[in-house]
């Protein structure tokens, strides 16, 4: 039986419903990631606004949802606000919801960093070639902006993948939730099926964040030398 | 207003917040002409020329350049500011740009001229400089010296009237700081307009056609640079030109001592 145990991959139709749950993972996970990026680019860039208002407002929702743990979101969401509100959330809506709340902090706490990372003199020495507020941002401040933002933005989308194995626990079935029902549903028929699983669970997730990866490596080394 | 005055600042007024860093400062600057700004550090040199830029908003008082006013973030600033090129003391190119495309880019962008025609001139500017074979370079690739040439002539692509230098040689090591200083009495010699901030003595008495000395945010003496150096009229003139003798005696005595 020990030597047959890799089998429990492709009994059934295992494979198909581990990709299933890869497709859950990445849907919620990229959708966020998608929403977030403009969202937190718009809150970093509120971020650095001189006004004492609305720095209180961006520090607090900054601090609330970092000092939150993700879990404990997910659960006001979809525990707390639907039973208050009588809203019928469903969970991937809610999921979708916490780590748009979570990656547009994010976001907007790099964007905010990358913005005030840009010396002062670039945008007076741009002025003083008589490019307008508008042409400065675009030609000068914005291009320099991303070369710093787009290795620390793909790193977040990574550890959003990861952080998407959480949606488990308000009934979502994805990857990770998908394993271990073959894992128990095979239990006397593969009693090691679980490493084999799990391998497959751990390579989805990698060749999901590995690329991705590469990506922002070949982008900082371009752009290093430039 | 006289057609040969180029530059005019009338009761010129700046403050940071309660420090009045500039209390009142008018001169006229004619076509051709150079100015050298001295003074104490803090004294309002820089200041005076990022407000002459529109850079700063000034509190009280006028800049005209030709006839127009230059107002601090006004809609025409830009139009207006084409005439008046800018090199500050820490170069600031664009990092993320090659040398050439530093410097077409306004000339292209803000004054839609042809690409050619301007990469042709921002060629042959850089050749002036001796740059020529860094137009392909990066500003990281390039010593503090040729930043600085660079950025020069990347204002002077712009075929400003008046060019203000802002202590461009302060951050130069003293070997790189003559070929900046060439180049700008070179632009002297051709008749471009200046008003330059330096704290290169030698170097302001053989390029001013006047010299403007500023203290506590006031014009305190403004003389030909042969009576500045020379004679000064003022106290304070006498005792900041003397900070400079002191040094030179200082280094005579240390290379006797050698």
């Amino acid at each position: 039986m020990q030597d047959l145990a890799i089998s429990i991959i492709f009994k059934g139709n295992n494979l198909l419903r581990l990709l299933d749950g890869l497709w859950i993972t990445l849907r919620i996970s990229l959708l966020s990631a998608a929403l977030s990026i403009p969202l937190g680019i718009l809150f970093g860039m509120f971020l650095t606004l001189k006004n004492p208002i609305s720095k209180f407002i961006g520090r607090l929702y900054l601090d609330f949802i970092r000092i939150m743990p993700q879990l404990v979101l997910l659960f006001i969401v979809f525990f707390g606000i639907t039973r208050a509100t009588g809203l019928d959330l469903s969970a991937e809506l809610s999921a979708i919801i916490v780590f748009v709340l979570w990656g547009t902090s994010e976001m907007g706490d790099l964007v905010r960093g990358a913005l005030i990372s840009i010396p002062k003199h670039q945008y007076e020495s741009s002025e003083a070639l008589a490019l307008t507020k508008l042409q400065t941002y675009w030609y000068i401040i914005i291009p320099q902006t991303l070369r710093r933002l787009i290795p620390l933005t793909i790193n977040l989308v990574t550890r959003m993948i990861k952080t998407t194995s959480l949606v488990v626990l308000i009934g979502i079935v994805e990857m990770l939730k998908v394993g271990q029902q073959i894992i128990d549903a095979n239990r006397f028929d593969y009693p090691s099926g679980a490493l084999w699983i799990y391998g497959v669970v751990f390579f989805m997730y990698f060749f999901s964040c590995w690329p991705i990866s590469c990506f922002a490596k070949w982008l900082e080394k371009r752009w290093s030398d430039k | 207003m006289n057609k040969n005055i180029q530059l005019s600042i009338k009761d010129l007024v700046k403050s940071f917040d309660d420090n009045r860093i500039l209390n009142g400062i008018s001169t006229d600057i004619k076509k051709g002409e150079v100015v050298v700004v001295l003074g104490p550090s803090g004294c309002g040199k820089s200041t005076l020329l990022r407000c002459i830029n529109g850079l700063e908003a000034i509190n009280g008082g006028h800049v005209f350049i030709d006839e127009d006013e230059v107002v601090h973030n006004s809609k025409d600033l830009p139009k207006i500011r084409q005439k008046i090129g800018m090199v500050f003391q820490s170069y600031d190119l664009f990092p993320h740009k090659t040398i050439i495309d530093n410097i077409t880019l306004a000339p292209i962008k803000v004054q839609h001229r042809n690409k050619a025609e301007v990469t042709e001139e921002a060629e042959q500017l850089l050749e002036r400089v001796n740059l020529l074979d860094k137009a392909k370079a990066y500003p990281r690739q390039l010593s503090g010296g040729q930043k600085q040439r660079v950025a020069i002539v990347r204002a002077l692509c712009m075929h400003p009237e008046i060019m203000l230098f802002d202590e461009v040689t302060a951050a130069l090591d003293p070997e790189m700081v003559r070929e900046v200083l060439d180049v700008i009495l070179e632009l002297a010699n051709q008749g471009m307009t200046m008003i330059i901030v330096t704290h290169e003595m030698q170097f302001a008495r053989a390029v001013a056609d006047r010299i403007i000395f500023l203290d506590g945010g006031k014009i305190v003496e403004e003389a030909r640079p042969d009576e500045f150096f020379t004679a000064p009229k003022t106290a304070r003139a006498k005792a900041f030109l003397k900070t400079f003798e002191f040094d030179a005696k200082k280094k005579e005595m240390s290379r006797e001592a050698v």
